[in-house]
């Protein structure tokens, strides 16, 4: 699946990872990932993240 | 020696750092110094916003104590957790071990990073709201304005936005508010703390203003952590904001080298006059010996860079190097370059210089030029060229 770069700080969302510390299970495509999730590293929105 | 009120039952309560040079570490030049702004709001529950540097605190509890006891202290608000806001906060809560602590998450987890403290801490978001009496505050989360853990505090009974260090300046001065400073040293200032710090974040400042427009929330005053109080044009500051986050430029072109024996310098100059016979705004460094946070805020409203090297064990010469990494993390928008240089054998300077502009995501606009030791005169007319060329492109 799809892997996401945060452009604001570099964290990058791999949906074979997930992210636990937020509730995301392994195996969520990013584009399904909820509207208000941020980035865990630096808190952004979704939509400054960019595909790599 | 109590604070300065700067609103009906609201003091200033900060300090001013006259002497501050370098800022984090040595990555800011703060010719003119800084404040650090703290804000002491008196209601039913008596509120402090935001505190200062550490070696400060001495100060920061002297103002509070002329205006209030110390122990009497309900509230801290902590928009920002950064050693010069949050490093008078053990000194403080020593002082006031009751006093409840709010703000981000983020900033939770940081400030017990930073003092392993178990203060009482209440985490707020977007939107919550902290009831002090007559008054109240509500919360904006602002993360990576300037750090994950950043907030904007806003008081709606007064029109008051407390945004920490956004539309901040490090300017040390015995007034307090924009209609006391001097204009141009005041955005001055602005502007370099913008283009230093801010610059890389500005898809996210965008947004950020947007929201806040969005909410229609009117804003009387802005009071930011750092410098000059916007009292009189709070909008003046916003609309530079924008057009800052917008990366807008103006016809100006800065010119940065470094030399070894003259040749680069000589072709810099040279490209200058090309650039200022076309009637381009110019400006021209040598990074070797030039404060770096200066010419950032230089190239902030310019369109273009024009970067030169000599070669020097096959690279460019190192503080130019330094410069351009610097500059590639600021992520500048809309811009285009050129690359020149000098050498003496192999050369590699322009190539280092072509490839890390390329990385930053600049164009380079036209074609890049060597020298072989100092130009001749063909090569001093066509150092000329480059800079008519580059203003045709800008």
């Amino acid at each position: 699946m799809q892997k996401y770069r945060c452009t604001v700080c570099g964290y990058i969302y791999d949906p074979a990872v997930g992210d636990s510390a937020n509730g995301i299970q392994p195996g969520m495509a990013f584009e399904a990932l909820p509207n208000t999730w941020v980035c865990p590293e630096c808190g952004v929105a979704k939509d400054m993240f960019e595909k790599i | 020696m109590p604070g300065f009120e700067i609103k009906q039952g609201i003091y200033w309560v900060g300090a001013v750092d006259w002497n501050i040079r370098n800022f984090h570490g040595h990555t800011y030049t703060t010719n003119r110094g800084t404040t650090y702004n703290a804000y002491l709001i008196l209601d039913d529950k008596i509120t402090l916003v935001d505190a200062v540097y550490t070696p400060f605190a001495g100060e920061l509890i002297e103002k509070i104590k002329g205006i209030v006891p110390v122990e009497k202290i309900d509230y801290i608000v902590v928009n920002h957790i950064e050693v010069d806001h949050s490093g008078a906060l053990p000194a403080l809560l020593k002082l006031c071990p009751k006093a409840k602590l709010f703000g981000t998450a983020k900033c939770k987890e940081g400030l017990f990073r930073q003092y392993y403290e178990n203060w009482d801490f209440q985490v707020v978001k977007t939107g919550d709201k902290l009831a002090l009496g007559r008054r109240a505050l509500s919360f904006i989360e602002a993360p990576m304005i300037h750090w994950p853990d950043s907030m904007f505090s806003y008081c709606p009974e007064e029109g008051l936005l407390l945004p920490n260090d956004a539309f901040g300046q490090h300017y040390a001065t015995s007034e307090r508010f924009d209609d006391e400073a001097d204009a141009c040293e005041l955005m001055d200032e602005a502007a370099k703390y913008y283009g230093n710090i801010l610059w890389p974040l500005s898809s996210v400042i965008a947004k950020k203003i947007e929201e806040i427009q969005k909410m229609n929330i009117p804003i009387k005053m802005i009071a930011p952590s750092h410098g000059i109080i916007w009292r009189k044009d709070p909008v003046k500051i916003i609309n530079a904001y924008l057009s800052w986050t917008k990366n807008e430029t103006k016809r100006k072109a800065v010119i940065v080298y470094e030399t070894m024996w003259g040749a680069t310098a000589k072709m810099a100059r040279i490209i200058a006059q090309g650039l200022i016979d076309k009637g381009i705004e110019v400006r021209l460094f040598d990074a070797a010996v030039s404060d770096r946070s200066e010419v950032i805020k230089e190239m902030l409203d310019a369109k273009g860079f024009i970067i030169g090297s000599s070669t020097h064990d096959n690279d460019m010469l190192t503080s130019l190097a330094g410069f351009l990494e610097f500059l590639k993390g600021l992520s500048p928008k809309n811009r285009i370059a050129a690359a020149f240089g000098s050498f003496g054998w192999a050369g590699g300077a322009v190539k280092s210089i072509e490839t890390l502009l390329k990385a930053a995501g600049i164009e380079l606009a036209v074609p890049s030029l060597s020298v072989k030791y100092m130009p001749d005169e063909n090569e001093i007319k066509s150092c000329y060229q480059l800079g008519v060329d580059f203003a045709d492109k800008i």
